[in-house]
């Protein structure tokens, strides 16, 4: 009995293993054809590369060259990821609290239409969107178009629904009396939220930011309308849409470009495994 | 005190209430009137109230009939791919393995990769590791495979990009299920001699019926919306010919409903074919899910 199930055992964990090395054969390609030179990657994307000190030139050439900007989109997605997360999060968890500390009408439709948000493609509002974004920038002269604050709202807006519903389903299960306690001793709203409300609510945070992190990071429909492509402004998912999808492929600089992008998200993962991992299936499971 | 408290009441909900707004509710009620109307998008330029027009060509376009067909043959396969592989992966890393955590990790990483970096990987991968795999093997078919010329290969290596990016994180919320399983259910099971196929049968899979619930409304939806990989991996080409029209066969809604709106600068018909989309995956979600839910049940 104890000798089958050992070998049960090794056959599953061989049977694994191929599995495991057919999943990570895309990303060995993109390793070994980042580090090579346009025409050894036309003779054979499958070899060794002849010097791994290729990969560095690409690497320079991809974070120089004029035509990808990729210096200045890494700063972008930075700024627009992390702004994005912070006002989700924050912004999302007041507007839930409220909606759960209040029991009103007004405070059942509103969420209502938050959580009617939730099943409305982006397909359905993208082109009125930037029609209405236009309007804003006729009648206010904000410009929100080509914006970082344009950019940030439009990810407050498609997150909140999500965000919103996990909150409240939180802070449903949270107690009154501390925040009543709080009151008799003098505590305003927003000291009461900030100090005493937003700390337990720390493992939804997680989870929400993880959840909007890997999507914005990632987003590029969205993204490419608002920012256009090709302007000022651009995130590294247009940077890499812009250079890769011309005419001409540079396969090398292609796959470099490529390394670039998903090896900090990797590395990142590697790291935060846990929690991304437990925060992702927690949010699917809504 | 009360007058304070209404007030902190729309002060907090202001920022997020307003963004969701501008962003999504007025957008969405105004794309119902666009859709009505011959809307261009251009700056000045009024637009006409045109009733259903917008919806009566949409029914008489082949292209957009060939699309819908398309998109629900994309998803159904990926569906099925995405959940055959996420249910093999996760048996593999819930039994007694070595390193299961470390291939758990393997097998959700491709989920962290966007879909345009993803769809340029596939591509390279098709254009020029295919042929070169097919040089070392000494298979000349292989050489000179052009797979993104091939319509029905170019579907099925679209769905082979997305179930490289999805398997692994449909993966993990059936291993939540799975380890739900208790184990003494199963241990009892053996004493009875049960074999595999009956405890899987009788304990497991019912067990991980609610879990199907939700990785297949997941992968539907993800399917049915499927734009990035199919813009960095196949263009929406090749063309085909399909009753004797010609078609981009990979040219699934939400590319098609872009493309209508930009490449043929018709934003009032692209509007009208993204409500139809809208309302077609809204009645599609909300079956399955309603469908799975009485099954769950009926198990």
């Amino acid at each position: 009995m104890g000798n089958k199930k050992k070998v049960v055992s090794i056959v599953l964990t061989i049977l694994t293993l191929i599995l495991f090395l057919l999943t990570m054969f895309p990303f060995f390609i993109v390793v070994i054809n980042s580090a090579k030179a346009s025409l050894e990657i036309i003779m054979d994307p499958l070899k060794r590369p002849d010097d791994w000190g290729q990969l560095w030139t690409n690497i320079k050439i991809i974070w120089t060259k004029p035509t990808v900007k990729y210096a200045s989109s890494v700063l972008s997605s930075t700024i627009i990821t992390l702004g994005s997360l912070l006002t989700i999060s924050v912004f999302s968890a007041m507007a839930a609290w409220v909606l759960v500390r209040n029991k009103t009408k007004t405070s059942t439709v509103i969420f209502m239409l938050f959580i009617s948000g939730l099943i409305i493609p982006f397909q359905v509002v993208m082109f009125p969107l930037v029609s209405f974004f236009r309007v804003i920038h006729e009648v206010t002269g904000i410009h929100m178009l080509r914006t970082y604050h344009g950019m940030i709202i439009a990810y407050i807006g498609f997150g909140a629904p999500l965000a919103v519903f996990m909150f409240h389903g939180f802070i449903k299960s949270i107690p009154k009396e501390l925040e009543e306690a709080a009151t008799i001793d003098g505590c305003s709203k927003p000291q009461i939220f900030f100090k005493i409300v937003m700390p337990i609510l720390k493992p939804i945070f997680v989870t929400v930011i993880i959840l909007n992190a890997i999507w914005i990071w990632n987003d590029f429909l969205l993204p490419s309308l608002v920012l256009g492509v090709g302007q000022d402004i651009q995130t590294i998912p247009i940077a890499i849409q812009n250079f890769a999808g011309s005419f001409v492929k540079k396969w090398d600089l292609i796959m470099t470009a490529v390394l670039m992008a998903a090896a900090p998200v990797i590395v990142l993962f590697i790291f935060l495994q846990k929690h991304i991992i437990k925060g992702m299936v927690s949010g699917s499971i809504k | 005190m009360k007058k304070n408290n209404r007030l902190y009441y729309w002060l907090f909900l202001a920022p997020a209430l307003i963004s969701f707004l501008i962003v999504v509710v007025i957008p969405f009620a105004m794309g119902i009137y666009y859709s009505l109307t011959d809307w261009t998008a251009v700056a000045g330029l009024k637009s006409n109230w045109v009733g259903f027009a917008n919806y009566k060509a949409m029914f008489s376009d082949f292209a957009f009939k060939y699309s819908f067909m398309r998109t629900f043959l994309f998803t159904a396969i990926s569906v099925i791919t995405i959940n055959g592989m996420a249910l093999l992966f996760a048996f593999l890393v819930t039994r007694e393995i070595k390193f299961k955590n470390f291939f758990r990790a393997g097998f959700f990483i491709p989920n962290l990769i966007g879909g345009i970096v993803l769809g340029y990987i596939w591509q390279f991968i098709f254009k020029s590791v295919v042929p070169a795999a097919g040089a070392y093997l000494g298979i000349p078919a292989l050489e000179e495979l052009l797979i993104l010329a091939d319509p029905t290969l170019t579907l099925f290596g679209l769905i082979m990009a997305f179930t490289w990016q999805y398997a692994g994180y449909i993966m993990m919320i059936y291993v939540a299920a799975l380890l739900n399983v208790p184990q003494e259910l199963l241990e009892a099971a053996d004493i009875d001699g049960a074999n595999f196929f009956h405890k899987f049968k009788s304990i497991t899979l019912p067990m991980i019926a609610q879990a199907f619930t939700i990785t297949s409304f997941l992968t539907l939806v993800n399917a049915f919306k499927q734009y990035d990989i199919i813009i960095a991996l196949s263009k929406g080409g090749p063309s085909d010919m399909y009753k004797g029209e010609i078609v981009n066969s990979s040219e699934m809604l939400a590319v098609h409903i872009y493309n209508v709106a930009f490449k043929y600068n018709n934003m009032a018909e692209g509007q009208a074919r993204a409500i139809i989309f809208f309302l077609v995956l809204s009645v599609v979600s909300i079956g399955q899910v309603y469908y799975n839910k009485k099954r769950e049940v009926e198990m």
